[in-house]
């Protein structure tokens, strides 16, 4: 018979991350304000939001390296708050930040974090060769870290924080300040993994980055503002429809937008605009005249599909304007 | 648990050994500074320049003035012409002591009256004029019996043989030539360790927390009494190391001999290592950056050093201000120093110093892992 003890850890099995009420305050400033989330066992989870919206602490406190002022968090079926020993255990962590030891060897740095890590000895040589292959730094093992390129020593970090083989990987904004090829490289790595069953929780604020995602919180503000897969989420956080508009001068046409009928919203996108608007059928008309009268000339005016940039301007100044009001 | 322990500490050891600028950092400048601290931290005075000036033109006089020509304590200028000419060279510094002998002073002696005879210290240096105005009287006063003596041998020699004297026989013990570098060399062992395990060990926990791999170690299983253990490890046995390099360099060059037992001074050591690392690990906890750490070591060894009695004797503090002193690491190391050193005491006198730098120790390294636990939030 399985404790009680067990069979809640066996229910929680199906979902590696569980965060209720998750709360974290610097004084008086809330970072974090009551978060709910689930993330299932082998998905790839994106945390979007703009830089300061409480991505990086949500995920400290996932990882037991920040402690939440209220609420709790599940991982890999521990509490950060209570267990957070197991919980590292069971988890992969890379940071924004480069956070290897530059002054050492390749080697050295693989073999202090299997070390740490507790990597049994006899798997130790197949951990490692494991490694030097995933981030394609075979034959380079004795190289100080210092002088590897950008994207391999980003591999070199990823290798590191799975020599472990943790069921749940958290990931900082893992590509920031690598080229696009690297970039992509680094992706297909993921999704290797999540095929393997790891789950993989990424911070990032490339919106091209999220819909690698299998699902997306967006965070703003320290708010979960939308929650569901890519397409979910273009489909279903829009109220109404969207227009691109060609015209020139941007401007100017953005200002008197604004305050045409039937537009929700507006913003600059590129060198076009788009119009959030309540019928995409009605709209053009009406757009293309408030235009001509004011002589401002239009190119073209087309629906479109909502791009996640859409939604995430869409929320956020909503919420913006939620706020302010 | 071990092997995390093991594989931190080699780690930290392939980062220090590996920079050649640590290992600089690690064995010159120690060695340099025991040198160069040993030769300028002296108390003594010697061949202080001396301008004389004589208006009585006396046997009398010269023979006075040449007891001080052939002292080691004293280097005589050029005599002065007058005393506004004395005054100058007092003033521009090119004499520390002044002395004048006005006429008259041997008519006084022969007639036995007493004899003036001016001196003027520059006492901008309290201590050292403090001391020159000693061996000042030193030398007058000798001359003083030695004139007495001869002038009784002429009138009464019956009486020489019955002049009343005291003979002081001074036995400065544990130092017989009063060398003040003695003092001094056991006194820079301690200091010198002191800024060096501090600062290592301060800017490495540091060094961690701003290059964000504190935070890449956090993730992982290890606890942070093992980080901190295994970060302290190599850092000890490093102060150990150089400890007894200063030790040895110092003893060697300047000759200091060693009376205690070898044991007695590394126990000391030990205790007195395990005081600086709860240090550094304090002052690693309060500080966000190497520079932050830098100002905050400094505003810690100041008044350590200060108040430890390597320069300034605790007894002459304020009541208020030796009780402070209680809590500086240094001053019990100190002892032990100067105990083993000089005394060639053992347990039998410096447990109480021991045992208070074991307290210490184990205070200030337990309240350093509360303090980094708190302040990984």
């Amino acid at each position: 018979m399985p404790s009680a003890r067990e069979m809640w850890r066996m229910a929680e099995s199906s979902n590696s991350v569980v965060i209720q009420g998750l709360t974290k305050r610097f004084g008086r400033f809330v970072a974090v304000n009551h978060i709910n989330l689930e993330v299932r066992a082998g998905e790839v989870f994106g945390f979007l939001g703009p830089n300061g919206a409480g991505k990086s602490t949500t995920i400290r406190m996932l990882c037991g390296l920040l402690r939440p002022t209220e609420g709790s968090a599940n991982v890999a079926g521990f509490d950060v708050a209570q267990k957070p020993e197991m919980v590292r255990q069971n988890i992969g962590y890379m940071s924004q930040k480069f956070s290897l030891y530059n002054d050492l060897r390749v080697i050295e740095n693989i073999r202090l974090f299997a070390g740490l890590y507790s990597v049994p000895a006899g798997q130790l040589q197949s951990r490692i060769d494991w490694v030097l292959e995933m981030a394609n730094l075979k034959g380079q093992e004795r190289l100080i870290t210092a002088t590897l390129p950008g994207g391999w020593k980003q591999r070199l970090a990823l290798g590191c924080a799975v020599l472990h083989k943790p069921p749940i990987l958290f990931l900082d904004e893992p590509t920031s300040g690598v080229d696009p090829i690297a970039r992509r490289q680094f992706w297909e790595l993921i999704h290797q993994m999540a095929d393997e069953g790891v789950t993989v929780f990424v911070t990032t604020h490339y919106m091209e980055e999220a819909e690698y995602c299998n699902r997306l919180a967006l965070i703003f503000r320290g708010a979960i503002v939308a929650l569901g897969s890519p397409s979910e989420l273009k489909q279903n956080s829009i109220r109404g429809d969207l227009l691109l508009v060609e015209c020139t001068p941007l401007g100017e046409a953005l200002e008197i937008l604004q305050s045409v009928p039937g537009v929700i919203d507006a913003a600059v996108f590129g060198n076009a605009l788009h119009l959030v608007v309540e019928n995409a059928q009605t709209a053009p008309a009406q757009v293309r005249s408030s235009l001509a009268q004011r002589k401002v000339a239009v190119q073209r005016i087309e629906r479109i599909r909502p791009s996640l940039e859409d939604v995430f301007v869409a929320l956020t100044t909503i919420k913006g304007a939620e706020r302010a009001a | 648990m071990l092997a995390r322990m093991k594989q931190m500490m080699k780690k930290e050891f392939i980062q220090v050994l590996r920079d050649k600028r640590t290992r600089f950092i690690l064995i010159i400048p120690p060695i340099v500074q025991m040198l160069v601290f040993g030769y300028a931290a002296n108390f003594e005075v010697h061949h202080v320049p001396t301008v004389v000036l004589d208006y009585d033109h006396s046997q009398e006089s010269r023979d006075l003035l040449s007891h001080f020509t052939a002292s080691s304590y004293f280097s005589v200028q050029p005599p002065a012409v007058d005393a506004t000419q004395l005054h100058a060279v007092i003033e521009r510094g090119g004499a520390a002591v002044g002395i004048e002998i006005d006429a008259g002073f041997a008519r006084a002696l022969r007639k036995g009256q007493p004899a003036p005879l001016q001196v003027i210290v520059d006492a901008t240096n309290s201590n050292s004029a403090l001391i020159a105005a000693g061996y000042v009287s030193q030398i007058a006063n000798g001359f003083a019996q030695q004139y007495q003596r001869e002038r009784m041998a002429r009138i009464a020699p019956q009486w020489v043989a019955i002049l009343p004297s005291v003979d002081l026989a001074s036995r400065p013990w544990y130092n017989p030539d009063l060398l003040s570098r003695w003092f001094f060399v056991p006194g820079i062992v301690g200091s010198l360790t002191l800024v060096l395990v501090i600062t290592l060990t301060a800017f490495a926990v540091v060094r961690e927390r701003e290059i964000g791999t504190l935070e890449q170690i956090m993730v992982t299983p290890i606890r942070p009494a093992e980080f901190i253990l295994s970060k302290t490890l190599p850092f000890f046995l490093i102060g150990l190391f150089d400890v007894s390099l200063i030790a040895v360099v110092g003893s060697l060059w300047f000759q200091v001999h060693f009376r205690g037992h070898i044991s007695v001074l590394v126990l000391g050591a030990v205790l007195f290592l395990l005081c600086m690392l709860g240090v550094g690990l304090l002052i690693s906890t309060v500080s966000a950056t190497q520079q932050q750490a830098m100002v905050t070591s400094f505003f810690f060894i100041m008044p350590a050093i200060t108040f430890s009695g390597f320069g300034f004797p605790i007894s002459t503090m304020p009541y208020w201000l030796q009780l402070m002193t209680y809590a500086s690491p240094l001053r019990y190391f100190l002892v032990v120093l100067r105990g083993s050193y000089l005394k060639g005491v053992g347990m039998e006198v410096l447990w109480p110093e021991m045992a208070a730098m074991a307290a210490l120790g184990l205070g200030l390294l337990t309240v350093a892992i509360l303090r980094f636990h708190k302040s990984l939030d």
